[in-house]
């Protein structure tokens, strides 16, 4: 598996410098210290407004105004800080008997001849278990009690697409009707129609389980990199025209002219919401407590600028990342699933740390999924097909750090297909997070709930 | 109602339905070319779309940002600018554009090919065989060595089966997600696909693609509830031949040219002739192309390479810089890296991240364009220069809204520079500038 990451990731990071440095010219000089970071004494309220205001003035804020949005943004930052769910996708199906392989199952090194594992840290809770090695970093929070492990969670007769069964996580239950997903539907229930960063993605594009049915939700590469730019237009006039992005989304009768304008009027509360986080010359304009590894992926500069997000006090609830890799192996599984392994583990442990030296961990929660798991018996080409039950973990101090459900063994635990089954429910897991951690009435959200079991994920 | 069975619009054919036409079967018009179009009726158009003359490409060569011409199969980001003039210069817009619903059928990224040279041979494939039969497209394509590479084709043999490209080619490609077969078949018909090798070498990568007969699982296979020593060729013939296939590909060729699905009369209507024309692809594609939903209903968001080559085409500029690859990238739409196997999401192209893209593809396109604000003049008139912003892109038609949303931001904007005399002059040239960008993000210049 050749792929040309490297060179698209200097490509971008060459972009991504040259196109701060061409807004930088419209854009005005940040003032020296802002944003003003967490523990400068200045209220969350105060920051919005200050950082608003002060960007504003340089061009004639008085004109402008703050807008009722922004008022609003703000006031639901000035409420009480609400519990955040992170979720962290392991997209293509991550193969959960090698993110903790059953080295002690006898029958492990007949079904994964080529594939089996050996060394790597004993999982405390099931000693046939072992932690990859590449997932030392989450070995290293399980030992702090701050990982609930999930070793074989999926549903009964797992659907073996991915586009089918990742449906079903992203919108809560096993149907393809529909079409909102179940974090779109929780924010639904508890958002508000002004505040697009209820619900974030940290990733080019939004992710399904945050489609909403009303409350409006956003996506974005990382906080400090939504910038706009046009050419030869600066100073006042700029303003103007970025305040006019807003304008072009009026109500619309045609669907299609409908979409692209509530896109346009979501990017125009984003923006301004943002603003405070514009770096200068490709660099943030905020700084981390705690060293990320270095990578050309995103997702450890997303998880960095999520964490100042939370620490300058913006109304995030719930927000999305893709995981970095690729695990959807099929062929030469080992190298693939151990350097994504490696860097979601690793940038995982830096944002917890960060998180903890920022004063934020009890307030938030990560979970990290995947689709499905695969095949116990390894395939020919050093890969491994579909599977059915796949592995989950959440993190956090307020992790209960006690398993979920268990391992099932390979030689009962697999079904008619050779697929681990699952011994914990998907949605009992989604119904214990909008109980146990979001607060709110599962059934309001997933279909069915009353039918799952509600595992304690929460201490 | 025709013999076909499928309805066709029959009122007047203007510049404007042809202007949807152009988007939707291509890549929108150059300038005059709606009008042109519209001169031939709807048969006389949608027969030059379908049956074109040889390609013309108009226009000057593509070039990177110093000038240098495009090397698709080594340089980074040059491939999707290489598409992108094609494009832009097309003179078989229908051909071009069906080539790019083809690589979002068959969904291959480069991110595992690893060969921007085998992602171009298989866009020639698509490109060869955009109008032809569907079932010689899914031989060429199960034997395509991209997609051998992608869908772990020239891994599965008869001693280790690998049952990727046999599931994908039926819930994605043939039939549909739980459409007319089993797990059972899924794993029957990797046993049916094995026999593909190649070699991989040092420096050269993967080559020497070839259907190894010793590789192959000789045995009975059931797939379908037939029994057979079934090969590929078999597999390809027993997908197009299942019930389940021409209803999958009529709903899912509609979608790529009408945004709302056929009702019951017209999707059988189109299976017969589908299924009664041998699979051949024209003959549906024309009767989709003709059918009054078309023009009567709702409009579509633009992909995002057909919103930058369609900028492009309109405003009559060549390729001359590669930046259009992260820019697609941005937008949501890097050409030959779809995001997975079941391609884009055309339901969900424009969310915050994606529309900014949008607003940086323009940013992009109006670069050579934009006026000094030193030495340009402008009337410091806001109707003025609303007229003369969308005089520059070939007068587009804009809603209420959106005009008087144009319109607002000119006058608040000439309203800064008060009676500065300085500000007043500059000022008309920024927001002319400005204008020009709004337009080309406007819901209307997005969607068609």
């Amino acid at each position: 598996m050749s792929t040309c990451n490297h060179c698209d990731g200097l490509s971008r990071s060459r972009f991504l410098h040259r196109a701060a440095a061409e807004a930088g010219r419209g854009l005005p000089a940040i003032e020296p210290g802002m944003p003003l970071p967490a523990g400068t004494g200045l209220s969350r309220r105060s920051f919005l407004s200050h950082g608003a205001g002060a960007l504003l003035a340089v061009y004639g804020a008085s004109k402008l105004g703050l807008s009722a949005l922004e008022e609003g943004i703000a006031a639901a930052a000035a409420g009480p800080a609400q519990p955040v769910l992170v979720s962290v996708f392991l997209e293509g199906g991550a193969d959960a008997l090698s993110v903790l392989s059953p080295q002690g199952d006898p029958l492990y090194r007949k079904l994964r001849p080529h594939l089996a594992l050996s060394g790597g840290t004993v999982f405390a809770e099931d000693d046939r278990l072992r932690w990859h090695p590449a997932a030392a970093a989450l070995a290293t929070l399980h030992a702090e009690q701050k990982v609930t492990v999930m070793p074989a969670v999926g549903y009964t007769n797992a659907d073996q697409s991915h586009f089918t069964s990742r449906h079903y996580w992203e919108v809560g239950a096993t149907s393809t009707a529909l079409r909102t997903g179940w974090l779109g539907r929780y924010l639904d229930r508890v958002g508000s129609m002004d505040n697009p960063l209820q619900g974030l993605s940290l990733d080019d594009a939004l992710a399904p389980a945050l489609a909403t049915g009303k409350v409006p939700v956003a996506s974005v590469d990382g906080p400090d990199q939504y910038d706009f730019y046009s050419n030869r237009v600066w100073g006042e006039v700029e303003q103007r025209m970025l305040a006019a992005i807003g304008g072009l989304g009026a109500p619309q009768t045609d669907p299609a002219l409908q979409a692209v304008g509530s896109a346009a009027a979501q990017v125009d509360r984003l923006r301004t919401q943002l603003l405070p986080f514009q770096g200068q010359d490709g660099k943030p304009a905020y700084t981390s407590p705690v060293a990320y590894p270095k990578s050309d992926d995103a997702f450890p500069r997303r998880l960095a600028g999520l964490a100042a997000m939370l620490s300058a006090g913006l109304p995030l609830r719930c927000v999305s990342l893709s995981a970095p890799g690729e695990y959807d192996t099929h062929s030469d599984q080992a190298p693939a699933l151990a350097s994504g392994l490696q860097l979601t583990s690793d940038s995982l442990l830096a944002f917890q740390r960060d998180l903890e030296a920022r004063g934020l961990a009890d307030r938030v929660l990560v979970h990290v999924w995947s689709e499905f798991g695969r095949r116990a018996q390894e395939n020919g080409s050093g890969g491994t097909d579909h599977g059915a039950a796949g592995v989950g973990f959440l993190l956090g101090t307020r992790a209960k750090g006690t398993m979920v459900g268990e391992f099932p063994g390979l030689k009962t635990g697999l079904d008619e297909d050779g697929n681990l089954k699952a011994t914990s429910d998907f949605r009992g897991v989604y119904a214990g997070l909008l109980e146990q951690w979001l607060g709110t009435d599962a059934a309001a959200v997933l279909p069915d709930a009353a039918s799952f079991a509600r595992p304690t994920l929460i201490r | 109602m025709p013999v076909s069975g499928v309805a066709a619009f029959e009122g007047s054919f203007d510049a404007a339905h042809a202007e949807r036409l152009l988007w939707r079967a291509g890549f929108g018009p150059r300038k005059g070319e709606a009008e042109a179009l519209a001169r031939l009726g709807l048969d006389g158009a949608v027969h030059a779309l379908t049956f074109p003359d040889r390609e013309k490409l108009v226009g000057p060569a593509p070039k990177d940002d110093k000038g240098r011409p495009l090397a698709p199969y080594d340089a980074w980001g040059h491939d999707h600018a290489w598409w992108l003039d094609r494009m832009v210069r097309t003179s078989r817009p229908l051909v071009e554009r069906m080539t790019l619903v083809w690589h979002d059928w068959f969904a291959t990224s480069n991110s595992s090919v690893g060969s921007q040279r085998l992602m171009l041979k298989q866009n020639q494939l698509f490109r060869d065989r955009a109008l032809g039969g569907f079932s010689d497209l899914l031989l060429e394509v199960t034997k395509d060595p991209a997609m051998l590479l992608w869908l772990n084709g020239s891994d599965n043999s008869k001693w280790s089966p690998n049952e990727n490209y046999a599931r994908e080619m039926l819930e994605l490609f043939a039939l549909g997600a739980g459409h007319g077969y089993t797990e059972a078949d899924v794993r029957q018909n990797a046993r049916a696909l094995t026999g593909f090798r190649n070699d991989w070498k040092q420096g050269a990568g993967n080559v020497n693609f070839r259907y190894d007969p010793g590789a192959h699982d000789t045995g009975t296979k059931t797939i379908f509830g037939k029994h057979g020593a079934f090969t590929w060729k078999d597999s390809v013939r027993l997908a197009v031949g299942n019930p389940s296939h021409a209803s999958f590909f009529v709903r899912k060729l509609w979608s790529y040219f009408i945004p709302t699905p056929p009702d019951a009369a017209t999707q059988r209507a189109l299976e017969r002739m589908y299924t009664g024309n041998d699979h051949r692809i024209k003959p549906v594609v024309t009767a989709i192309l003709k059918h009054p939903a078309l023009y009567d209903g709702s409009r579509m968001v633009k992909p995002p390479a057909v919103f930058n080559a369609g900028l492009l085409r309109r405003i009559g500029r060549p390729i001359d810089t590669t930046a259009w690859t992260w820019l697609g990238q941005m937008a949501g739409q890097q050409l030959f890296y779809p995001p997975n196997v079941a391609g884009w999401d055309d339901s969900r192209w424009l969310d915050t991240a994606t529309w900014r893209g949008r607003w940086w593809i323009a940013t992009y396109v109006l670069r050579p364009y934009a006026l000094d604000p030193g030495t340009a003049t402008q009337p410091f008139d806001a109707q003025a220069l609303v007229d003369g912003a969308l005089a520059f892109w070939n007068k587009p038609q804009l809603g209420n809204a959106t005009h008087a949303a144009l319109l607002a931001f000119a006058q608040n904007a000439l309203g800064d520079a008060a009676k500065t005399s300085w500000k007043r002059k500059q000022y008309a040239v920024m927001t002319q500038n400005a204008l020009r960008h709004l337009i080309a993000v406007s819901p209307e210049l997005q969607t068609a």
